[in-house]
């Protein structure tokens, strides 16, 4: 199956989470990773969420059916901009800790914390750096390891900027543009 | 206006505000203060006792589905709204705009497991439309506003609102005047013309075009223009089984029922027709049988209020999200001149025929086609309806609600629907049994000159016969129960019969004397063995001014035809028993 990835807007109404994490269980879809913040817009939260689906149009559809869901889209095929960050504690003792630092610059990665065997490393990029970077310190020894789950933003003008979904709301405001 | 209220006085007027009338529940503990301040409000909002929550939840639909009003159920926390689950369901499969109003424990004890909690907002998540837990009064006065709004408008469904019991006591001044603050939710009514054009488009250029009309016109009220518009084409229309009731059966156009249990003209139509116009129907398996084989020539045209709906079990050629008299206003004002519609005009006269023909060919509804080998029975379970469908046609004024299984499935064949919308309702797309009792008490309480019979199988019967005791302290009349009484789960061991060699595993059934157990609860209780009592007992029934239960003790083993096997091509019916 495919991954897509989706990004919605969707209101800062307690239970949110849970009703869209609910929903793409119960409709019979994996989500890999699911990654929700502020937006620019008070009062609206945004999702970041990769699914493996092979029919996301469905997905995306059941996501627009939640009353607290303001825009979805799926940003797979767009021109974005998509980061993960991941923090590892590696195994680093005295003798390592040089060759893991300079691993580290190699990768634009971040030594956070310094321990007498171990070091905590911070790095963001692309999934697919996190993903090489991770396997490059791997053979040092990795003790914990936590990734935040991709966020994406469309490149450009286009994208999904709350106020335009948010201010037209209202019973007598004008109608919100429809379905993607 | 501005005066102090209580968070439950507050509810009751919310609901006031909202043209609320009637409301069916039971108090508890938690919703106690809710009842406290009901009683002050008495005469604006009718409060009907149930014995069970799910009666109540059922009562409710039923209200909501006979009228398209908003149902009000109330259940107290724990328990009380654990029995809801089951009628808030059924109200999300059947699109069914019903307001669930729980008691919830106070909130300085929310998490703690206290007495009769429970995370209903947790337990009925995916199975409401939306709902809500609110923990400050401050929030009640918008909250039922938007959950009312959310219920009845766009595809309709069902909203659950759960209230700290300390929210109902405190009290506060309401801000009625809140706008809705719900950026995410904007149905879309009307259709996009040139969706529309597309659609007409296609249907000029089809041979054998079909519509198949589903409960979105029945909820948008476009009876009237789906006749106009089937008029105008000339194009034959099925009813799916809640559709019953948008398309009057005696009209020319009309070929009857789709599906597991359709007749076998309407599914070969539907395999054979090269142009399916599908309004207000979700494509459910049991209308489309094995979804890959269905209607396989056919381009469709799909139009739905719910864009979820479409492209979900079905491709679409021409998808038109919109409400179903608004699209079909827009359709026929879209029409072009009468010599543009000719050809498909004479392409329509043919494929009528043929549809005729097949019908004829395999004894469509007028010939009773799975009335095969009943001559030797006291009492085959035709008989009922046969003489039911008569004595209604003459009576007039008629709903009829029905449960969920065999006597369901004979009702929606058998009767001829020709009463219009909402006069046929039953538990669709959840099939729940014990649905037509508890329901039959909200259609009683919402057209209270019309008779209403509730059909009901034995079985269903059993789960929620106690409302029987509701109807009667309500002083309600004209609700006449008739029990198709075969001492089976019929359905179940029609399966069993059929598919798995007559392993009658967990089927067979008893039950207490029906007719004194309904005069045990003051109605009036007739017993039917034999077929030259049916005409005999539905006249008194309709004689008698209050309840009455009929209990047709009908031939026990009797299956419900034509039949399409489960996952298998509608094209691949079961006609009649010899087929089997």
């Amino acid at each position: 199956m495919r991954k897509h990835t989706i990004v919605a807007l969707v209101q800062d109404r307690p239970g949110v989470l849970s009703r869209v994490a609910g929903l793409v269980r119960r409709r019979g879809y994996n989500i890999e990773s699911l990654a929700v913040g502020h937006s620019e817009q008070p009062g609206v939260s945004r999702m970041t969420i990769v699914v493996e689906s092979d029919h996301v149009e469905q997905v995306v559809k059941q996501l627009y059916r939640l009353i607290e869901v303001i825009k979805v889209s799926d940003v797979t095929t767009d021109p974005t901009v998509e980061r993960e960050m991941v923090v590892l504690k590696l195994h680093a003792p005295a003798a390592a800790r040089h060759e893991v630092v300079s691993m580290c610059g190699v990768f634009d990665a971040k030594i956070v914390d310094v321990g007498t065997s171990t070091m905590i490393v911070e790095m963001t990029g692309t999934p697919a750096k996190v993903e090489n970077f991770i396997e490059v310190v791997r053979p040092y020894g990795i003790k914990e390891m936590m990734r935040t789950g991709r966020i994406a933003m469309v490149r450009g003008a286009r994208g999904h900027n709350a106020s335009e979904y948010v201010e037209s709301a209202g019973p007598n405001g004008a109608t919100v543009p429809t379905l993607n | 206006m501005s005066e102090t209220r209580t968070g439950a006085q507050i509810m009751c007027e919310a609901l006031i505000r909202e043209g609320v009338e009637v409301m069916f529940g039971i108090p508890g503990g938690a919703i106690m203060p809710f009842y406290y301040a009901m009683w002050e409000y008495r005469d604006q909002l009718r409060h009907v006792l149930c014995r069970h929550e799910q009666g109540a939840g059922h009562a409710a639909e039923g209200y909501a589905r006979a009228t398209g009003r908003l149902g009000v159920c109330i259940g107290t926390s724990g328990p009380g709204v654990t029995n809801l689950v089951t009628p808030i369901a059924d109200a999300m499969m059947d699109s069914t705009p019903i307001l669930a109003i729980c008691g919830q424990v106070g909130s300085h004890v929310l998490g703690k497991d206290a007495f009769q909690e429970t995370d209903i907002t947790g337990i009925t998540m995916p199975i409401t439309k939306h709902n809500y837990l609110v923990k400050d009064v401050n929030d009640l006065a918008y909250v039922f506003k938007e959950a009312i709004h959310i219920a009845t408008t766009g595809r309709p469904g069902p909203v659950l609102i759960d209230i700290t019991k300390d929210a109902m006591q405190k009290a506060t001044v309401p801000n009625w005047d809140q706008k809705l603050n719900l950026p995410g939710y904007k149905p879309t009514y009307a259709p996009n013309r040139k969706q529309v054009r597309e659609a007409i488009k296609l249907l000029l250029s089809a041979q054998k075009p079909l519509i198949i009309a589903g409960n979105g016109v029945i909820m948008a009220g476009a009876s009237e223009e789906l006749r106009h518009f089937a008029e105008q084409l000339r194009i034959p229309v099925i009813t799916t089984l809640h559709g019953i009731g948008s398309f009057p059966e005696d009209h020319p156009l009309s070929l009857g029922m789709p599906g597991m249990h359709g007749w076998v003209h309407c599914n070969r139509a539907i395999q054979e027709c090269d142009v399916l116009f599908n309004i207000g129907g979700r494509f459910d398996d049991r209308v489309t049988g094995k979804a890959s084989t269905f209607a396989p020539n056919a381009r469709v045209i799909h139009v739905d209020i719910d864009p979820s709906e479409i492209g979900k079990n079905v491709k679409v050629t021409v998808p038109i999200v919109g409400d179903a008299r608004l699209t079909l206003q827009a359709l026929l004002e879209e029409l072009p001149e009468r010599e543009a519609l000719a050809e498909l005009h004479a392409h329509a006269s043919d494929w009528m025929e043929h549809i005729r023909d097949m019908q004829d060919k395999h004894q469509g509804k007028q010939q009773y086609v799975n009335r095969a080998n009943t001559e030797h029975m006291a009492l085959p379970p035709h008989d009922v309806y046969e003489k039911l469908n008569r004595a209604l046609a003459l009576r007039g004024n008629y709903r009829v609600v029905t449960d969920v299984g065999q006597h369901q499935m004979w009702a929606a064949q058998l009767l001829d629907w020709n009463a219009g919308p909402r006069t046929h309702i039953t538990s669709g797309g959840a099939g729940t049994m014990g649905f037509a009792v508890p329901a039959s008490l909200g259609v009683a309480i919402a057209h209270p000159n019309d008779t209403i019979w509730a059909i009901v199988g034995d079985g269903g019967f059993q789960m929620t016969n106690q409302e029987m005791a509701t109807i009667m302290q309500e002083g309600i009349k004209n609700i006449k129960v008739a029990v198709i009484n075969n001492g089976y789960l019929g359905m179940v061991r029609q399966w069993q019969e059929l598919f798995e060699n007559k392993r009658y595993s967990g089927t067979p059934l008893s039950g207490p004397n029906f007719a004194r157990l309904a005069e045990a609860y003051g109605w009036k209780g007739l017993t039917v063995e034999h077929a030259d009592q049916v005409q005999a007992a539905i006249d008194e029934a309709h004689a008698t001014d209050g309840p009455v239960l009929v209990d047709f003790r009908v031939e026990r083993e009797v299956n419900v035809f034509p039949m399409v096997p489960q996952n298998k091509s509608i094209g691949e019916m079961i006609i009649t028993e010899a087929d089997a």
